[in-house]
């Protein structure tokens, strides 16, 4: 068999063995975490050092707008993030627009409290779900307690702590939305063009194309795209959390998600290769 | 290997291959796991609607701290559950009425500012830049934003000189976008699988040997 028939026999494999060798592809790293290098892109970037360099006691808006059919990739990032706010000592607001991230978002709480030994409604606070969309994020505008009366467990958000000295986007340093849609562009036209607080986007991969435009435009600070920005904050949170000897094991899940992904990736770029140079040899046998 | 022994992962492990059957195709165990999901997804969401946003903000300010200005939302969200009564069903127009008023009023000078102003403010060029690198991105920006908008403006044939050519750029750089965005969907689509394959291997069987 030549060189050529080979190729061209190769392009023509059943589909079945292509999705069993991305099935084994996918599984074998992880099993065994080959742990590539995690090297922050410059939209994650902006965002972690933004929020790294707020001074302490500032307020983050974490509004979790995604459901568990995105969460393995944008679940990570919330949880990544709410941790790096509460190590740094900055106050996330969590909330959402969307039923199902209220669940999703407080077990990403709740590992902080077991993680970190943050505590509720002093360190984090979590509102919970509003009906509305846009008209809740314009009411947050004006007054975030007229909005939210209490909070996701019930407590009166006036008699919360940590919201005391809250009032609206004034004291909010940073909005981050968490979506699978079209959500944080719904952030971008209320929060940021009417009310002028910064606004950040964390997505999926598959939509994160659609928010580009916003970054140049500068209506969003940074973003968060895809399973490989949720593996990049996941490490660099994991960083601080072994300079200050916090001894309970850091997360891992996007980093190891990310290292199967990219055996994956690998993969499929092959095949696209293979397919290429068969479909293009067996054009010149004709 | 540590096989978990929570009753919850055994649920979603096996919730999980259930739907996973139906790569070998439909059958009634990917069909019952399909609507236990539609089932909890709606009685979840009708919990928590309830609990977070019909609770404090309808039933305690009207019925327990009897601010009487509430009975118009009240009234006007009642009036969407005509459409079950075709008699009065055209009241579901009222509020329907209501909400586009407002929401066009709240949206159309903020969408234009948002979507037009300054996205149209970010593709001009705004000379200095501090390096070579801004302003290759300034021009690769610019050129892309001309040559696309040529690209779909139809009022001219493209087969004149000059409009051709901008409009082929244009398609080039519509591919390359096209491109990169199947790149983020690949990803995409790999992160559900693997996040559902680590479940199944790492939370269920616990077969990571460390």
């Amino acid at each position: 068999m030549s060189v050529r028939d080979f190729f061209i026999k190769l392009s023509k494999i059943d589909r079945k063995y292509i999705y069993l060798i991305i099935l084994i592809g996918l599984i074998i790293p992880l099993v065994f975490p080959p742990n590539f290098p995690q090297k922050m892109s410059p939209q994650v970037k902006r965002v972690f050092e933004f929020i790294d360099t707020l001074p302490k006691g500032s307020y983050v808006i974490l509004s979790a707008d995604y459901d568990p059919s995105v969460a393995p990739e944008v679940h990570p990032m919330y949880k990544a993030v709410v941790k790096h706010c509460i190590l740094r000592g900055i106050i996330p607001i969590g909330m959402t627009l969307g039923v199902q991230g209220a669940g999703l978002a407080v077990e990403a709480f709740t590992e902080a409290e077991r993680v970190l030994g943050a505590r509720r409604d002093t360190d984090y606070v979590f509102l919970g779900y509003q009906a509305g969309g846009a008209v809740v994020i314009l009411g947050l505008g004006e007054d975030i307690k007229g909005v939210y009366k209490t909070d996701y467990f019930g407590t009166k958000t006036t008699e919360i702590y940590a919201l005391k000295p809250v009032k609206n986007y004034k004291d909010i340093a940073l909005v981050i939305s968490f979506s699978g849609s079209s959500i944080p562009v719904t952030w971008a036209v209320y929060a940021y063009t009417k009310y002028g607080v910064k606004v950040a986007a964390a997505v999926t991969g598959v939509s994160a194309g659609d928010f580009y435009p916003y970054i140049q435009a500068g209506q969003f600070i940074g973003m968060l795209a895809g399973m490989k920005a949720a593996a990049e904050y996941e490490y660099a949170v994991n960083q601080i959390l072994k300079e200050r000897n916090i001894r309970e094991k850091p997360s891992t899940d996007a980093i190891r998600m990310m290292d199967a992904n990219s055996i994956g990736q690998l993969l499929i770029i092959l095949f696209i290769i293979i397919g290429n140079i068969g479909y293009f040899l067996s054009r010149r046998r004709k | 290997m540590h096989i978990s022994t929570d009753i919850w992962i055994w649920i979603q492990a096996l919730l999980t291959l259930a739907i996973f059957t139906f790569l070998y195709k439909d059958n009634p165990l990917f069909r019952m796991a399909e609507h236990l999901f539609v089932g909890l997804a709606t009685g979840y969401g009708f919990v928590v609607v309830y609990k977070n946003a019909f609770y404090p903000n309808v039933w305690v300010p009207l019925f327990q701290e009897k601010q009487l200005i509430f009975i118009i939302p009240f009234v006007l969200g009642l009036m969407y559950l005509t459409s079950a009564f075709p008699k009065i069903s055209y009241m579901i127009r009222w509020p329907m009425a209501v909400l586009l008023g407002i929401g066009s009023g709240l949206s159309i000078p903020l969408t234009i500012q948002t979507y037009i102003i300054e996205q149209s403010k970010s593709s001009i060029l705004r000379p200095p830049y501090p390096n070579l690198i801004h302003w290759i991105n300034a021009l690769i920006l610019f050129v892309g934003v001309i040559s696309v908008l040529v690209y779909f403006y139809f009022s001219i044939p493209h087969d004149r000189p000059g409009v051709k050519q901008i409009s082929k750029v244009g398609l080039f750089l519509l591919m390359l976008g096209f491109g990169a965005s199947f790149g983020y969907t690949v990803m995409a689509r790999f992160s559900l699988l693997v996040g559902r394959l680590d479940f199944l291997l790492n939370k269920w069987l616990g077969i990571r040997p460390f």
